[in-house]
């Protein structure tokens, strides 16, 4: 049975429609992300399994039970938002115990379950003090104690890492993560940082324009975008357009004005079902810059000129020209950079390369 | 000579400030001083330091009175406006009410009105419905005075307390009425209590309105100091004058005491 399971929803403000007819289902215990940029509907459909909205259409259901005319307080989820919202006028032990309040805990097993919550986030000495003499990671943590101290039957968290500051955000991240698998509690969480989403999930939804675009492990999003926008949205991707020689066995041939032929895994071009229009998707850190001069190897070559450098420390991202296409590549870097006009040859893999059907973007719609 | 010309500069801004102030303070500084004359002209020169005109105040029946039916009004002024403010606050705020623009104006625009334009009005519309004067119909008067001030701090304090803290209560099994009694109001109280205030002392101050509303046999103290003075000018009136500063002035002043306190223990 599924923890959350969401059918045919829709969800409409007015004559915009936020969510178009989607159809979820997360099984019990797993970290389930809604990834995609501001406007998306990931945070919508947040909000339609919190019971903070009514879906328009559909149904909504957790541990089997219909939702849709359940209202939040009777809900029993943990919601954790973006800006902690502890309550200003309650010390954290009076938070974190809230939830307890209204669950008929009695005043030991209150005090018990505060202190392994507050014990659990590793901020065990600060049950007296009030919300503001927090930190902004610190209060994200009393906010997650006080999600989890009711035993939510599903955790909500809405970016909850976006307002933290970046190192401090990669430490939580962590946290959060070992955190809820020591708990095993079902969660859902909602960002638009690719790389929370990768390193966090067991399964990410990708959603753009009100619709999933994707749904897949962290490594089949990435790897095998089903979609041009899954492709630019996680990391920077190269999409060169070309055709489709046709399928051989598990493998396809791909044509590419100023490339060799290509031929790609099967898997790696689910969609495309015989000759016809394609598109290459090669990441751009796939692409790898050698002198012009260097030996050929195992790999495919093609000659670039660097058009522009973007110099980060530990990596590069390059601007590349082959013929009439402009290419992105980010290697790492020993000592400098290739300069700009530098005359280079591009390596990369068949393998790496993944294909779509030319012509019909998702995004042209 | 650039300094000595900045100087004089600077020194006649001080002096024009503090005759302003002067200007301003003055007559009170001399009701207050003037109060504890012994003479009984309440006027200089002083000819020593007493309180007979406090005590003679305090067994003056009918100032008493006065000041007890405007203690009893204030009070009911403030308890209505507040809970009638912090209702309207609500549903302006946090539902979308329609007309809610429209709403909200004609709810301050009281404030706007000329009070004896309100005063006639209330008057004559309740002449037409044929009810008859009383206290009732003072105190509504006084709510209707009040009630903008009361809406205008709830819903700036109401706006700056985020939506995602009720939602947080709500998701941990709080109903919203609980959601409001633990979370909303508590934060909400600063600005409740300095409404209730602000009811309290310009329902304690009102005469324009009052004169209109009240039945005859009642007064207020301003009303009643109003009446006194049209027969002579007694230094009672002095002692009590000091009283109503006391008051009004204290009051506030206490109650910004309270919420700075409340503040610093609950944040904000």
């Amino acid at each position: 049975m599924s923890a959350v399971s969401l059918t045919n929803i829709v969800k409409q403000f007015g004559t915009f429609t936020a969510v178009h007819r989607m159809s979820l289902d997360i099984a019990q215990g797993s970290f389930v992300t809604l990834l995609g940029p501001s406007g998306c509907g990931k945070t919508t459909t947040l909000r339609m399994i919190a019971g903070l909205l009514d879906a328009t259409e559909g149904e909504i259901a957790i541990n089997g039970k219909r939702m849709n005319d359940v209202p939040i307080h009777k809900r029993n989820l943990g919601l954790v938002f973006q800006n902690y919202a502890l309550f200003p006028h309650k010390t954290v032990a009076e938070n974190i115990a809230f939830g307890l309040n209204y669950r008929n805990v009695s005043k030991e097993e209150t005090q018990r379950k505060v202190a392994d919550a507050l014990e659990l986030v590793q901020l065990p000495d600060l049950g007296a003090r009030y919300p503001k003499e927090l930190s902004g990671g610190q209060q994200q943590r009393i906010a997650l104690a006080r999600a989890i101290v009711i035993e939510p039957d599903v955790l909500l968290l809405d970016e909850p890492l976006s307002a933290l500051d970046a190192n401090l955000r990669e430490d939580m991240r962590v946290e959060l993560k070992r955190i809820q698998q020591r708990i095993g509690v079902t969660t859902v969480f909602v960002t638009h940082d690719q790389t929370e989403a990768l390193a966090m999930s067991d399964q990410i939804i990708v959603m753009s324009k009100g619709r999933v675009e994707q749904v897949g492990s962290p490594e089949e999003v990435y790897n095998s975008p089903a979609s041009e926008f899954v492709a630019q949205f996680l990391g920077a991707s190269n999409i060169l357009s070309g055709t489709s020689l046709g399928i051989q066995g598990d493998e396809l041939g791909l044509q590419i004005i100023d490339f060799p032929r290509l031929v790609i895994p099967r898997s790696r071009a689910p969609q495309i079902t015989g000759v016809g229009p394609a598109k290459l998707v090669i990441r751009a850190e796939k692409l790898h810059l050698v002198p012009k001069t260097a030996p050929a190897d195992d790999r495919l070559a093609v000659a670039a000129t660097v058009e522009n450098v973007d110099y980060q420390g530990q990596s590069a991202r390059y601007f590349l020209r082959v013929g009439n296409h402009a290419l992105q590549a980010i290697n790492m870097i020993e000592d400098h950079p290739f300069e700009t006009g530098a005359q280079v040859s591009l390596r990369f893999r068949a393998k790496d390369c993944s294909a779509l059907p030319g012509g019909t973007s998702h995004d042209a719609q | 000579m650039m300094r000595t010309r900045l100087n004089l500069g600077w020194g006649a801004i001080r002096l024009y400030t503090i005759l302003v102030y002067m200007f301003m303070f003055l007559p009170i500084a001399v009701v207050v001083l003037l109060s504890f004359n012994a003479n009984q002209f309440g006027s200089f020169p002083m000819t020593g330091l007493s309180t007979r005109w406090f005590e003679t105040l305090w067994q003056n029946e009918t100032i008493m009175r006065a000041f007890r039916t405007s203690i009893v009004l204030g009070l009911l002024t403030a308890v209505i406006s507040t809970t009638l403010g912090v209702l309207a606050s609500l549903a302006l705020v946090r539902y979308s009410v329609p007309g809610r623009n429209l709403i909200t104006t004609l709810l301050i625009a009281p404030i706007l009105v000329p009070e004896v334009v309100l005063a006639v009005a209330l008057l004559l519309f309740l002449n037409f419905l044929q009810i008859g004067k009383s206290f009732t119909l003072l105190l509504m008067g006084h709510v209707i005075f009040t009630l903008p001030f009361v809406i205008l701090v709830v819903q700036a304090r109401l706006v700056s307390i985020k939506r995602d803290v009720e939602e947080a209560a709500l998701s941990l099994g709080a109903s919203p009425r609980q959601t409001f009694m633990s979370v909303t109001l508590p934060l909400l109280m600063p600005a409740v209590a300095a409404g209730g205030l602000f009811a309290f002392t310009i329902s304690f101050d009102d005469i324009t309105g009052t004169l209109f509303w009240k039945p005859g046999g009642i007064e207020t103290v301003p009303t009643q100091i109003f009446s006194m003075l049209r027969n002579s000018i007694s230094p009672e009136i002095n002692a009590l004058g000091t009283v109503i500063i006391a008051l009004t002035v204290g009051l506030p002043l206490l109650g910004l005491a309270l919420a700075r306190r409340m503040n610093k223990t609950s944040g904000g």
